[in-house]
């Protein structure tokens, strides 16, 4: 083999290590740290990681925000409007936190509650991050489907606009 | 009248950029000198439109316009003066505007300092400038159009987002953007080499100092967003790894490589086609940036409200410009790229591993950022990448690059003796040996990671003394000290100042957040807070709660601290201010959460972050090295071409 051709062996072996080395690191890294957004409907079907970190994202329901006094210990429950599913915090809310507004919590389950490790509500009044309202107006979509394949009538809420989500629920300050 | 008169002066700079990119490029290929001479009047003449265009909107902040929708929408009549002037660029119309003038005033200095260029090179670059311009200038006038009236007029406007009501917010966008925007010059020079069909040395040294420039302004424009992320947002974080802010770091990490290949192919003549596909790369991501934020695909701090019409146009241009100048380089590149070879052991290796470490950083951001994009078209359902993806990666490859970096002003060009590295090793490990000793003796809590945050910075900095030292005793034998060497010493040393900072708060960092009344006190690491209680005050277009912290250290009182919860009046947001005592080797930060009910109880964000200064301090250093090579007088010595010289 002339020097040239060895050059450019050893070149070629020696890039496409790199790549191999790269690939399977980023795949790991990736694996490990992707977090899958899901929806209270699907936290309350069981369709979600039991024991892995996710992120649940919806609306935090109208009065549902219950401090323990003098404490950080927040409970509250976030809806898509078809379904609620409680969460407990420990910790300083975001600013924009407030009922009524979308929020996107990362944590995991514990006893039927999600426990979260981080709330964000990075948005202003008039938006609510894009991937909530898909996912609300997917699961809305969904029950709609299903009630109707039911038979049953289907509830007003069901019906409620993604992106304005006025409460119609009756009972919302429970 | 201003908001009609603006939208004429966007129309003619637009107008202008056409004639620009049209006029002297077809002169270029048919070395007619009339047409080529027609480049610099139309970007002078392109410059004085942008500026007038963007003289008026800043006049409708100023007397507040409402009939201008987007004035309503990003002021309101408590806005301060100051922030009438930033609120220019607090959304999204404003921040294209402030783009194309950018552009506009890098193209105009182009046209002005190039006097000793060819003229066929220098109307090819003004022409692809102008081209970048047409596009942005198009996508401004028929989908972000910052004069677009409303009637009726709005009574009041909607207020400017309070999270930009900030000194620090005047001065990061326009920064970042000169640096986004300056990487279209090497980018411009890499498009007409290609489009000629040679690369000159002379252009590459030419081009030089632009890139320098342009990354100096990227590093502290980045920066400053991380500087103000820390105070403004109030979580005591300095990078999050979002999606915008890697949109600005993937063009970092490649202008970072392009820097040091450049200086290959300007002095050796080497990389020539891994130059032009860096510079064409650098701006691209710059590009890719722009839609990502723009086009509010992506979930952010940063993201604007948006709609998919602006999306599809910027990806379109995305596409002609990236994959227009791939498919020239894929021709052309060939035929340019006439590789030297060099050494296993030679500066040329030692700079070749820093290009692959920085666009493997590159590669390694951009597929953690496009990833929740690929997987929810892909239908796999909806994701984040965590911040551990990010950061761990992003040591891994850092770790090669600050262990070699010693090195790379040693080795000689073309070929080196290792045996010349045993010196520079010798000085690095006891600088090392001794800093770990030190650490141990004098740092408390510290940690693996700390420990490794102190033996890289002692590894740079000895490595920079050497090397600075060695070139002043060899100066006696009549060989400089060069501005650019300078300007390389200060950018590393930057980096080892930046790395020692990075790994000392993430490792020694203190966050508490504890619920406080009145009166109570909290101990951390031989700090006491003492919260005192919280006030109502009011400011010009805010009422807060304002909290008073004092900090004593032992029993004496180091920092009265006042946090604030504001509520801003016009749209009702609320925002925290958070209070910081800065200091060199740590800042104290304190911040309040949210009332809780029972007995003036609040919560409180009690943070100690050691070392945070370093990370901007270290940036700071990177910026000024960028700035002081490219003063370097080398690049401006002139060379021009008796024949070619234009009159």
């Amino acid at each position: 083999m002339n020097p040239t051709r060895k050059r450019r062996l050893w070149l070629a072996l020696f890039l496409l290590l790199a790549a191999a080395v790269a690939g399977t690191l980023i795949t790991l890294a990736l694996q490990e740290n992707l977090n899958y957004l899901h929806t209270p409907s699907e936290a309350v079907r069981g369709e979600v990681p039991q024991d892995a970190a996710f992120r649940l994202g919806g609306v935090v329901r109208e009065g549902s925000v219950v401090r323990t006094a003098g404490t950080l210990e927040v409970r509250f429950a976030v809806t898509d409007r078809v379904a609620d599913f409680p969460v407990f915090y420990s910790g300083i809310l975001p600013d924009l936190f407030r009922e009524g507004q979308s929020v996107l919590a990362r944590g995991r389950l514990s006893d039927g509650v999600f426990v979260a490790e981080e709330v964000l509500a990075k948005h202003d009044e008039t938006y609510m991050p894009k991937e909530v309202a898909d996912a609300i107006a997917a699961s809305q979509a969904k029950h709609q489907n299903d009630t109707a394949a039911d038979g049953a009538a289907s509830e007003p809420a069901a019906t409620a606009p993604a992106d304005r989500l006025p409460d119609t629920n009756a009972g919302g300050g429970q | 009248m201003i908001a009609e008169l603006g939208q004429i002066a966007l129309i003619l700079a637009l107008i202008l950029a056409l004639v620009q990119a049209a006029l002297p490029m077809w002169g270029a290929a048919r070395n007619d000198a009339a047409l080529m001479a027609v480049a610099r009047p139309a970007a002078y003449g392109q410059l004085l439109f942008l500026a007038v265009a963007f003289a008026l909107l800043t006049s409708l902040f100023v007397i507040q316009d409402f009939s201008v929708l987007y004035v309503a929408r990003n002021s309101n009549s408590l806005l301060p003066m100051a922030y009438r002037f930033s609120a220019v660029w607090g959304g999204h119309e404003g921040s294209l505007l402030l783009w194309v003038l950018i552009l506009g005033i890098w193209t105009a200095a182009v046209a002005r300092l190039s006097h000793a260029l060819p003229q066929p090179v220098v109307a090819r670059v003004l022409a692809v400038l102008g081209l970048i311009s047409v596009g942005f200038l198009l996508f401004t006038a028929l989908t972000s159009n910052p004069f677009d009236r409303v009637l009726p007029a709005w009574p009041d406007g909607n207020d400017l987002n309070p999270l930009l009501q900030d000194p620090g917010l005047i001065v990061h966008p326009p920064m970042l953007y000169t640096g986004y925007v300056g990487f279209a010059v090497a980018f411009a020079f890499a498009i007409a080499a290609l489009i000629d069909g040679r690369l000159d040395e002379r252009w590459v040294r030419w081009a030089r100092p632009w890139t320098n420039v342009a990354w100096g302004f990227l590093t502290v424009g980045i920066a400053l967003g991380s500087w103000w992320a820390y105070y403004e947002l109030g979580w005591g974080g300095w990078w999050f790894w979002d999606a915008v802010e890697n949109a600005s770091f993937m063009p970092w990490l490649v202008g970072t490589a392009l820097i040091h290949s450049q200086a290959v192919t300007e002095k050796r003549g080497g990389f020539v086609g891994w130059t032009l596909l860096l510079a064409i790369a650098a701006f691209s991501l710059s590009l890719l940036g722009t839609f990502l934020v723009r086009s509010g695909v992506l979930t952010s701090v940063h993201a604007f409200a948006s709609d998919p019409g602006r999306g599809v146009f910027i990806l379109t241009f995305l596409l002609i410009v990236v994959g227009g100048s791939l498919l020239l380089y894929a021709i052309r590149a060939p035929r340019i790229a006439r590789e030297k070879t060099s050494a296993p052991v030679s500066r040329e290796t030692l700079l070749l591993i820093n290009n692959l470490m920085f666009t493997a950083a590159a590669a390694m951001v951009l597929i953690g950022t496009l990833a929740p994009l690929m997987f929810e078209a892909l239908n796999l359902g909806k994701i984040s990448v965590g911040p551990p993806y990010f950061g761990f990666q992003f040591l891994l490859l850092m770790v090669p690059v600050a262990v070699l970096m010693p090195f790379g002003p040693f080795a000689r060009w073309g070929s080196e003796n290792l045996g010349r590295f045993v010196p520079v090793l010798r000085i690095g490990l006891s600088a090392v040996v001794l800093a770990l000793l030190l650490a141990a003796l004098l740092g408390e809590r510290f940690t693996l990671k700390s420990y490794l945050g102190v033996a890289g910075a002692a590894w740079v900095f000895a490595g920079i003394t050497a090397f600075v030292w060695m070139r002043f005793r060899s100066a006696a034998k009549g060989r400089r000290f060069t501005a650019e060497m300078l300007g390389m010493s200060l950018a590393h040393f930057g980096l080892g100042v930046f790395v020692a900072g990075v790994l000392l708060v993430e490792s020694l960092g203190i966050e508490k957040d504890v619920a406080m009344v009145p009166g109570q006190q909290v101990e951390a690491i031989g700090y006491r807070f003492d919260f005192v209680g919280v006030t109502t005050v009011r400011g010009p277009n805010y009422t807060a709660a304002r909290g008073e912290v004092r900090v004593y250290d032992g029993e004496r009182l180091i920092a009265t601290l006042h946090p604030e919860k504001r509520n801003y009046l016009a749209g009702g947001q609320v925002m925290t201010e958070t209070a910081i005592a800065p200091g060199l080797v740590r800042d104290i930060y304190v911040a309040l959460g949210e009332s809780l009910g029972a007995e003036g109880s609040w919560a409180v964000r009690l943070y100690i972050k050691p070392f945070i200064r370093w990370i901007w301090l270290g940036a700071l250093l990177m910026m000024a090295g960028g700035f002081v090579t490219a003063s370097d007088r080398r690049f401006r010595r002139q060379t021009p071409e008796p024949a070619m010289q234009e009159a």
